[in-house]
């Protein structure tokens, strides 16, 4: 694999540790995430459209993915900035990596940092359309999936 | 005894009746602010579903036997006090249903089956709940009719001048909310009653939010239909009442069908039970009508002029707290109003906000509150509302502004 791009289970590691400093704390859990969010590359507003668009979350949530080189490049925002840090993470983890490997992974990261204490069941009802959104654009890049 | 007029308002007393007040949420003390979504109930409801479950249970309006004449004799007990609390002429008008909404569409479906034609309009305002526009459409749509909505100032209430004018030939009923659960505006439901009654159109009341906060006198208000649900006024929930006049009920036809609305039935023709039975197919919330009617019965007991006055003082004291908040911009700022407030806080979503209060025990509501069309008209796809009870004190008022100012230190 690509030395230069840690593979899945590597980012998520990073991630968990970042929050465990947090050690629960809700407030510090609320700014790593904001922080996450405010970090995350600038979609261009020409990609929000309808196609883009993640039905299911309580907020506005657009997320764009395109296979280049064999891996997934991937585009998210959200009107809401605690969403927006949880896209932030998930594309973080995701990011450049291969669809095969992306629709193999059942991400750990969101149990283990506790980020489901963070959020309204609705907000983890819109986490699960993100996963799925990007599953299935992985999926169209693998075949066999 | 003269328990009503006696004692007066402790809001400290009153609390000790709720236990579900009495809970820490993410390990602080739970503020409650979404009672325009549900109240909590006070101990007497609780225990009173309990001892039916416990002890009483049993069918109502068929066995022989005791405990059926007993759940009988309950059921229409509960009926009787939801009569003296609307101050309805007789039982017969009181239909007992699952909740407003049920209400709205029994209504829309049957009033709209026996008396909507096409070409005629069915009258609302942008302030409606969607369960006063929805099943509108719907029977709109099959007969004929059109849904028209009265525009609202930016104060957010109704001018009767602009009312006045959409009530045309071809109106053939209007269907308003009292109290808008939104923006809290007590709408001057009577006058409007009045105005439509002038010119021979009906008028269905919405009085979900109204209920809670509000003493209602179906014969001086002279509505045509009111309805509300049992849940926001400390009942439990699947109760709901809907108010019809008896010249009106007696020429609609039923709702559902089945079990309870029939006189007989056979294949060749079925014949209805009379009012108010002929809208109450099937086994009703028996266990949920009987904590309704000790929620009644608390509350009268409670008595409105102290409910009102106490909240009054919560709306002042909160409607100034709120306004002084720097970025915040309260949608509505009428001041005639139940103690509900919708607000944004610039630069901070509300689901955002409502995450970062629920983190410090507050409980409000997010979103677009089934009032699409209204947040429309604010040019908002969503707000954060804080609606308030006879339960919430001046120190909660408090603890909202000081969650509000915490939580936008974070953007």
């Amino acid at each position: 694999m690509n030395p230069t791009i840690p593979s899945i289970a590597a980012r998520e590691a990073e991630v968990i540790a970042e929050f465990q400093l947090a050690d629960g704390d809700w407030e510090l859990e609320t700014e790593l995430l904001i922080d996450q969010g405010n970090l995350l590359e600038p979609m261009d507003p020409a990609l929000k459209t309808e196609a883009t668009r993640v039905h299911g979350c309580v907020s506005q949530v657009w997320l764009h993915a395109r296979l280049e080189e064999g891996r997934m490049h991937l585009w998210a925002d959200s009107d809401s900035h605690l969403t927006k840090g949880i896209i932030a993470l998930l594309i973080r983890v995701l990011n450049f990596q291969k669809p095969a490997d992306i629709v193999q992974t059942e991400l750990r990261f969101i149990e283990e940092i506790g980020l489901k204490h963070l959020l309204t069941s609705q907000r983890q009802g819109g986490l699960a359309a993100m996963v799925k959104k990007i599953n299935a654009e992985a999926s169209r890049y693998t075949p066999n999936a | 005894m003269l328990l009503n007029t006696a004692v007066a308002f402790d809001v400290n007393r009153i609390r000790a009746d709720f236990p579900a007040l009495h809970q820490s949420i993410n390990q602080k003390p739970l503020v409650y602010l979404d009672n325009g979504a549900t109240a909590h109930k006070p101990q007497c409801v609780i225990e009173t579903t309990k001892q039916f479950y416990a002890h009483g249970n049993s069918n109502v309006h068929r066995g022989i036997h005791t405990l059926s004449q007993h759940a009988t004799n309950a059921y229409e007990t509960a009926r009787k006090t939801i009569r003296r609390f609307l101050n309805a002429p007789s039982e017969e008008e009181i239909i007992l249903t699952s909740g407003t909404t049920m209400s709205c569409n029994l209504v829309a479906h049957s009033f709209g089956e026996a008396f909507l034609k096409t070409g005629d309009v069915v009258l609302v305002s942008e302030m409606e709940h969607h369960a006063n526009i929805v099943p509108w459409q719907l029977i709109a749509a099959r007969k004929g009719a059109t849904v028209k909505a009265i525009p609202i100032t930016d104060n957010g209430t109704i001018d009767l001048d602009v009312y006045r004018s959409f009530l045309t030939e071809s109106v053939r009923l209007v269907s308003l909310i009292h109290v808008s659960n939104m923006l809290g505006t007590i709408n001057p439901i009577h006058e409007m009653i009045q105005m439509a009654h002038e010119q021979g159109i009906l008028v269905m009341v919405d009085g979900a939010q109204s209920a809670p906060h509000l003493p209602i006198d179906i014969q001086a208000l002279d509505a045509d239909f009111f309805t509300f649900s049992g849940h926001k006024v400390f009942g439990p929930t699947g109760t709901g009442v809907l108010f019809g006049k008896k010249h009106l009920l007696e020429q609609m036809p039923p709702f559902f069908g089945g079990g309870d609305m029939i006189r007989t039935v056979s294949f060749d023709e079925t014949t209805f039970n009379v009012l108010p039975h002929k809208f109450e197919a099937g086994t009703p919330n028996i266990a949920g009508f009987l904590g309704l009617d000790a929620a009644l019965n608390y509350v009268m007991e409670v008595g409105f002029d102290g409910i009102e006055a106490h909240e009054q003082q919560l709306f002042a004291y909160a409607h100034a707290q709120l306004r002084a908040i720097d970025g915040l911009t309260l949608y509505g700022p009428s001041t005639d109003k139940a103690p509900v407030f919708s607000f944004m806080v610039q630069h901070i979503h509300p689901f955002d906000l409502g995450t970062l209060l629920d983190k410090q025990g507050i409980a409000v509501r997010t979103g677009h509150h089934c009032t699409q069309p209204l947040h429309r008209r604010f040019g908002l796809s969503g707000s954060v509302r804080a609606s308030f009870t006879f339960y919430n004190t001046l120190e909660e008022v408090d603890a909202l502004v000081h969650g509000i100012q915490k939580a936008r230190r974070f953007f």
